[in-house]
């Protein structure tokens, strides 16, 4: 389902530009509104719609295989920790969901410089930074390195 | 604008620097932060890594997770998998460094704030199959891209690197990248001691199934452009398994994933007539295959290949039957979740055709072919492997480093390492970053150069399509058929169609031969002569023109793999209809290619593959 921006709730903030993974929503010079230049390149994955804060982005399912009528809309909200859908079919039948998105705050995660410096013998050995700890088991599992067999089994 | 005049240069020096910030670009720069604390890691990519890469709209499962704390696998059980489902032939070094390294990956995701669910009964993770978690993953991106740009001294989005730098005091040796910010046009030269390469695989070099406005509704996002390849190559560092596409069974239109519907709701998939049908394919497979139908679980490929030999006895479509598990209120509601957790495009198929899953069995359907080295398919640069496990022969320098000195990668970019997923990609990103942070405080007073005519001469190389188009669009009145340029999407098209009908895609039944891939390649050499001519309007078409430049020289090195393996090693992912059978006698090997830029010209071999685990 490509995007398209309802003229009427854009207010040319250019959060969408900002965000699209596929640099496929640009700023129309006439309107001074997004849009979606390129809808054949759109992978309608929401990353704009989600951003929107005047929820002025919607989806209207590929031209070539998707009847018209339906809608799927979201509401992503990053206070409350949740995204919401609500599904329409062409039909008329209707269908909710909510699931949570994140369940610490934003911006809560701890640098990785704010840890304790790595000792040099960590350096050259083959664990990853916060092993064995992060691993929840004793040791970082290793092989003998005198089983190799060449060929087909 | 003035093309070459007033456009700005920006010099950027770092000792690290992660090209691509997807997941294992996003782990890459984690751990390089980590290890490096007097080091300058930059992370650059051509989108936002808030929302770039595969991973940019979420998921609803981790799918590589062994789960040591509760002794449910060990990272060897985890090579065995994936060495079944690639009909023997993976990196088990690769393979192994990254499954005894990712549970402590997945565990910092939950203590990040990644929502994972939970066993109601056991408090364990809730698994979706054997090697699969579910997660609510809407957020999984932005989580991990908090996490990166904590560790990055600076992420520059919205630059397209379209070249890798070497350096002018050794040769073989990276020197750092070049690119183009897509917003203001500023050329940018990073110079850096090491380089990771994390960019994505390769969507849009086969035919995609979908036509007009619906092609981006690709199953692999459109914008992974294959410069986890082209740029490796382009420097020379060695590929392997560049043969080995993917092509994936999935749900009709919109590609939703079908993996929480075989594993957690316990679907079932049947013929057009409500058959089972795998059985049926059984002797027939077994004569192509020999033993390796016998694996378990059912490599991949092979059960593509049941469901295609079903089509073609004219049994199709073929169904997912879900209205079964869908009568339960708790599985119809994960069934939707999953789609609108990571293939929203799926929801919306359904909704648009009266699709509901409680009432209708749905299609499945087979993909066009992807390149790419994190998923069922392990295509990439030939790396060197951990220095505790690997074998003689797979180890030249740095875990992760290419065979060019200084360049390193991970994610779709590392060839061997099949299913990584997206935790895997980040754990390999990890591997790469400190093996990096290592090469460079080895490096001491030898510093890599890099060469003012070498970046020059890119600066020009890299603008010319914004030229070309300047002066051409003058010759005619309107419109965008031009006697002096293509159009980037001009050139798409044509790759694809070639690729899909000479080098085994969707409308050759995935099929292919020696003259076939011959004529493809000949073809691939003019359109690669015509990427001179490519004619950019504006900047984002100038991303467009160089995207193209990466999938075409991807093409052509799948292209020269699939004709240097004279089996079919995959049925199901392509056939090779001159050579039908899997050959273990000559082809248990990987294949290597590596191009020459001067000349034009691959060089093919093969490479031995060592089983590390029984």
């Amino acid at each position: 389902m490509p995007t398209f921006v309802y003229m009427t709730r854009c207010d040319g903030c250019g959060y969408c530009v900002d965000i699209c993974p596929s640099d496929i929503m640009h700023i129309d010079k006439t309107y001074r509104r997004a849009y979606n230049i390129e809808p054949n390149m759109c992978w309608e994955c929401y990353s704009c719609v989600k951003a929107c804060p005047q929820n002025a982005i919607d989806c209207r399912g590929y031209a070539d295989f998707a009847p018209m009528g339906h809608s799927v809309r979201t509401l992503r909200e990053e206070a409350k920790g949740t995204i919401s859908w609500k599904i329409k079919f062409r039909d008329g039948t209707e269908k909710d969901f909510v699931s949570p998105i994140r369940t610490t705050p934003w911006g809560s995660i701890r640098a990785p410089a704010d840890y304790d410096a790595p000792t040099a013998q960590a350096m050259k050995s083959q664990e990853l930074a916060h092993e064995p700890d992060a691993l929840n088991i004793a040791a970082l599992p290793a092989l003998a390195p005198d089983r190799f067999r060449e060929g087909a089994l | 604008m003035g093309l070459f005049s007033r456009r700005k240069t920006v010099f950027v020096d770092a000792d690290i620097l992660v090209v691509g910030g997807g997941m294992a670009g996003c782990g890459a720069t984690y751990e390089a932060g980590y290890w490096g604390r007097d080091l300058k890691v930059v992370c650059v990519e051509k989108a936002n890594i808030e929302r770039s890469g595969a991973v940019a709209q979420g998921l609803y499962a981790i799918n590589c997770y062994m789960g040591m704390q509760w002794d449910e696998n060990r990272p060897e059980d985890h090579v065995r998998y994936a060495r079944n489902d690639l009909m023997g032939l993976v990196r088990e070094d690769l393979g192994y460094d990254i499954a005894r390294h990712v549970d402590s990956a997945v565990h910092k995701f939950e203590e990040w704030g990644l929502p994972i669910m939970k066993d109601p009964e056991t408090g364990r993770y809730q698994r979706e199959g054997k090697w699969q978690i579910m997660i609510h993953g809407e957020s999984y991106k932005p989580i991990v891209a908090e996490a990166a740009r904590k560790a990055a001294a600076q992420v520059y989005n919205r630059i397209m690197v379209t070249h890798l730098l070497t350096d002018r005091t050794k040769p073989g040796r990276v020197a750092g990248a070049v690119g183009f910010n897509v917003r203001t046009g500023d050329f940018h030269v990073f110079r850096a001691k090491a380089v990771i390469v994390c960019a994505g695989g390769a969507s849009h070099i086969f035919k995609p199934r979908a036509v007009g406005e619906g092609m981006g509704r690709t199953w692999y996002a459109p914008w992974s452009s294959a410069s986890a390849y082209a740029l490796p190559i382009l420097v020379g560092a060695k590929m392997t398994q560049m043969e080995n596409r993917i092509v994936l069974t999935r749900f009709k239109d919109g590609y939703g994933p079908v993996g929480a519907y075989f594993l957690h709701l316990k679907t079932y998939t049947e013929n057009a007539y409500g058959e089972e049908y795998e059985s049926r394919w059984y002797d027939h497979t077994k004569a192509l295959v020999g033993d390796y139908i016998d694996m378990h679980p059912v490599p991949t490929c092979l059960r593509n290949h049941a469901l295609l030999e079903e089509i073609k006895a004219g049994r199709g479509p073929i169904r997912m039957v879900t209205k079964e598990a869908f009568a339960d209120p708790h599985k119809e509601q994960v069934g939707w979740e999953n789609f609108l957790g990571m293939t929203i495009g799926q929801a919306v198929v359904w909704a648009s055709q009266n699709i509901d899953p409680k009432h209708t069995n749905p299609e499945l359907t087979t993909s066009e072919p992807y390149v790419m080295g994190s998923h069922a398919t392990c295509s990439g640069a030939w790396a060197s492997g951990p220095e505790d496990c690997a074998p003689a022969d797979y180890q030249w320098g740095y875990n992760r480093m290419m065979t060019v000195d200084g360049l390193f990668g991970a994610g779709d970019t590392i060839g061997g390492s099949a299913h990584k997923f997206s935790s895997g990609s980040f754990t390999e990103g990890r591997i790469a970053g400190k093996a990096a942070v290592n090469y460079v405080n080895d490096l001491k007073s030898e510093q890599p150069q890099v060469s003012e005519k070498e970046y020059e001469e890119l600066r020009k190389t890299v603008f010319q399509p914004l030229e070309t188009y300047r002066v051409g669009r003058n010759e005619i009145v309107a419109g965008t058929v031009s006697p002096s340029y293509m159009l980037p999407l001009h050139g798409l098209q044509r790759l694809e169609k070639i690729m899909d009908e000479y080098v085994g895609g969707i409308s050759a039944h995935y099929t292919t031969n020696e003259p076939m891939l011959t004529r493809g390649l000949e073809l691939l050499g003019m359109l690669k002569e015509d990427l001179d001519r490519l004619g950019a309007e504006d900047l984002h078409q100038l991303q467009r023109a160089w995207e193209l430049h990466h999938r075409v020289l991807a093409s052509e090195a799948v292209t020269h793999h699939t004709l240097f393996r004279t089996e079919t090693r995959w049925p199901g992912y392509y056939y090779r209809g001159d050579h039908p059978k899997l050959d273990d006698a000559d082809w248990h090997c990987f294949t290597l290619s590596r191009y020459d830029r001067e000349a034009g010209e691959w060089a093919m071999e093969k490479a031995p593959v060592y089983h590390i685990v029984d």
